[in-house]
């Protein structure tokens, strides 16, 4: 099986160590996961703000440098999710039935993380060790765009030494929501404060979820508020065993 | 009378002001929380939940493909059962029809029952500058018209409003419109509703003219719906002589058995109950039983607009049940009045637009006014898919500046992005000039993250939108790509 990481342009940019852990989960599975270089961003920034004129050359990038792959892995329900529901809306826009073809190749090879280790390698338990007490947050896109349904629970479960504790109100999006968090930023804001609140209720030590992008909002107001929660990404924490 | 909302800011300066509402932020917390919870419930008893939104979203897809037909078999209906149809384009027609009607009969008022096409037209403000008292019978709609205030939710539109504040409401403005409250009148819940009952009564039964909307409008047999909870709308229907009804197009559903869906999945998702209290149905004049003159007001106001819309005709299909309202994570913070209309919310922020178009500032705001959850497309009775119909209205939105002279400095930075999103050796560029950032905030910053990342505080500019209330890491030094290419992959 040819597996290609598309790592997302937030975590290629900010957050490498999170793509070098999906590298060092995979490679641990056995699966050989190469990185096509010509990979950019999935366009849902400009998608999710209007530009879908602007987001024609992203998504055509984006089929282009995963052709010829099996399955396309991504630490992001976000990015999955625009890969498989809103790659479509642009080809058509561009009016470019090779662009149409494309994309609805695509889509369906492109998997969420934690879809790709349950649904195709069959795997929960992937021998981490974890000794933290953590909360998790379900992000709206891996939810409700994908349906990951309980799927990173089941891989947190199986990790050795970790405290998984529920947190209130879990499925309540945190106000992250890409350009919403700054064209809206008030509002965004307040959503932010109240994710925050219930996180410091559960009194765990790391923050895990399955999206940087909501990580870095989330944590952001964490790290202002001088709470003392760490936010890990989910690939982190199931590529963490002992030695490490 | 209550007011209008013509001159609101857009969305994200309104939702400003409402966010520092403390009382706003705490009636409204509790009372979305209750109507979730109620709701969920009762529609976790339903094991064929999913089928029946299938069905109800195809009853109403069923009417909107084929509209024209659907309505023309209502209006022979409703004239072969002794009602008179009107066709009105828009809310001025609408509203002037509603008026003649009432000056023909000589009244000067006229009893209401709750109806959003009457409010979405600003039937009351109308009526009232033709010398016509409009009174809302529905209690909520009573404590808005009351408070010479603005609804803030589709069907509980004084959700704002806790029972403190509605006590003061009652006293202090009841006697100058009827009967007056009694002196010695407590907030408690049961009292305030039998104040509004002695208020309302004499209303009821002095009425020549009564007003209403409909929930459905049945093609094949001419028959209207209305769904309520408190029956004052039955009195409205049933007591005065001339009965006149505006009801949106997009009402309209080919057959009596195609209530099945819709009459179960509207109270469940609503108020939350298994079944609602009162339904009424009406097929033109029953000679001797209820109003002796019947009337229908078919009203376009944009409809015929949202249905040329591929993407966004699904919003024609709402039943204007509030499930997307309550448990929408930015309506629950903000409130009704931040949209600016009386459809707020998510339902608000895409018919909106698609009935007006995005042509003024404060409705082009309104499909930004959402993080794209997703919870209300969940939730949805008749399945519109909210979110990506907000996509799309923002796509409208942007294309509708496509050939401004000046770009916004929004349409640079996009169109910057997008050009460096296309080509990953531009990527590759920014990401080496980031991490020459990165290495310079990190040494010089005093901010670090749990973990001992640096990070950025509050920064001016642009990043003040971001750095006001969140930290920033600094970006890293080695990207994902950079770090790649070194180590092969990490395998060197």
């Amino acid at each position: 099986m040819r597996v290609a990481l598309q790592v997302t342009c937030v975590n290629d940019a900010m957050f490498p160590d999170t793509g070098k852990a999906v590298v060092r989960l995979l490679r641990h599975l056995g699966v050989d996961v190469d990185f096509p270089s010509a990979q950019t961003c999935c366009g849902q920034p400009m998608v999710n703000t209007g530009y879908l004129d602007e987001a024609v050359p992203v998504v055509r990038t984006f089929v282009r440098a995963f052709a010829g792959y099996d399955a396309v892995v991504t630490p992001s329900g976000s990015c999955a999710g625009s890969a498989r529901h809103q790659h479509s809306i642009v080809a058509e826009r561009s009016g470019d039935p090779a662009l149409v073809a494309a994309v609805a190749e695509t889509g369906p090879r492109t998997y969420e993380l934690s879809e790709f280790l349950v649904d195709v390698l069959g795997v929960t338990d992937v021998g981490a060790y974890f000794p933290h007490r953590v909360t998790y947050h379900p992000t709206c896109h891996s939810l409700r765009m994908l349906g990951v349904g309980d799927r990173p629970q089941r891989l947190l479960e199986q990790v050795r030494g970790i405290e998984l504790v529920d947190l209130p109100m879990a499925e309540e999006c945190c106000g992250f929501g890409g350009t919403f968090a700054l064209k809206n930023a008030d509002t965004s804001i307040a959503m932010g404060a109240d994710k925050a609140r219930h996180v410091r209720d559960t009194g765990a030590e790391v923050l895990v979820a399955g999206d940087n992008s909501c990580l870095m909002h989330i944590g952001g107001m964490l790290s202002r508020q001088r709470a003392g929660v760490r936010v890990v990404h989910l690939a982190e924490i199931l590529a963490s065993t002992e030695e490490s | 009378m209550s007011g209008t909302f013509v001159g609101m800011p857009a969305f994200p300066t309104a939702a400003r002001a409402a966010l520092g509402d403390t009382q706003l932020r705490r009636n409204l917390a509790h009372a979305t929380q209750t109507i979730r919870d109620k709701r969920a419930l009762v529609v976790a008893e339903v094991e064929d939940w999913e089928d029946l939104r299938l069905a109800g979203a195809g009853v109403k897809e069923a009417a909107l493909r084929d509209l024209a037909t659907h309505l023309e078999t209502l209006e022979a209906s409703l004239t072969r059962a002794g009602a008179t149809v009107h066709w009105a384009r828009d809310a001025a027609e609408a509203c002037a029809i509603v008026a003649s009607i009432t000056h023909a009969h000589g009244a000067d008022e006229v009893a209401k029952v709750k109806s959003m096409a009457t409010a979405e037209i600003g039937l009351n403000e109308a009526l009232e500058a033709e010398g016509i008292a409009a009174w809302e019978t529905d209690l909520a709609e009573l404590i808005v018209q009351l408070g010479d205030d603005l609804p803030s939710h589709i069907l509980v539109p004084a959700i704002h409003r806790n029972r403190a504040e509605i006590r003061e409401i009652f006293q202090r403005r009841m006697g100058d419109v009827g009967k007056a409250a009694p002196a010695d009148l407590s907030d408690e819940p049961a009292v305030l509703a039998g104040a509004a009952r002695e208020h309302l009564r004499e209303k009821f039964l002095r009425a020549k003219v009564a007003v209403s909307g409909a929930n459905f409008a049945v093609a094949d047999t001419g028959t209207l719906v209305v769904v309520e909870s408190e029956g004052n709308g039955r009195m409205c229907l049933t007591l005065p002589e001339v009965l006149v009804s505006v009801v949106g197009i997009e009402k309209v559903v080919a057959t009596w058995a195609d209530l099945d869906p819709m009459l179960r999945l509207l109270p469940r998702s609503s108020t939350g109950e298994r079944m609602n209290p009162y339904t009424s149905t009406w097929s033109g004049v029953s000679p001797g039983d209820g109003p002796q003159e019947v009337h229908v007001v078919l009203l376009d106001n944009g409809r015929t607009r949202a249905l040329a819309d591929d993407v966004g005709r699904q919003a024609l299909r709402c039943i204007r049940c509030s499930a997307c309202l309550n448990v929408c994570p930015v309506y629950e913070r903000v409130g009704g009045h931040a949209y600016g209309s009386v459809y707020p919310g998510p339902i608000g922020a895409i018919l909106n637009p698609l009935l007006n178009g995005v042509s003024d500032e404060q409705t082009a705001s309104l499909p930004y006014a959402s993080s794209l959850c997703g919870a209300c497309f969940e939730v949805c009775p008749v399945r519109i898919d909210i979110p990506s119909v907000l996509v799309d209205q923002r796509a409208a939105v942007v294309d509708s500046h496509r050939n401004d002279r000046v770009p916004s400095a929004e349409a640079l930075a996009m169109k910057a992005t997008a050009w460096a999103f296309s080509d990953s050796r531009r990527l590759a560029w920014a990401e080496r000039a980031s991490g020459i950032a990165g290495r310079v905030i990190t040494r010089f910053s005093r901010t670090t993250l749990p973990g001992g990342r640096a990070a950025s505080g509050r920064l001016p500019g642009p990043a003040a939108g971001w750095t006001g209330a969140r930290d920033l890491p600094a970006p890293p030094a080695e990207s994902f790509r950079e770090w790649w290419d070194r180590t092969d992959g990490g395998q060197r």
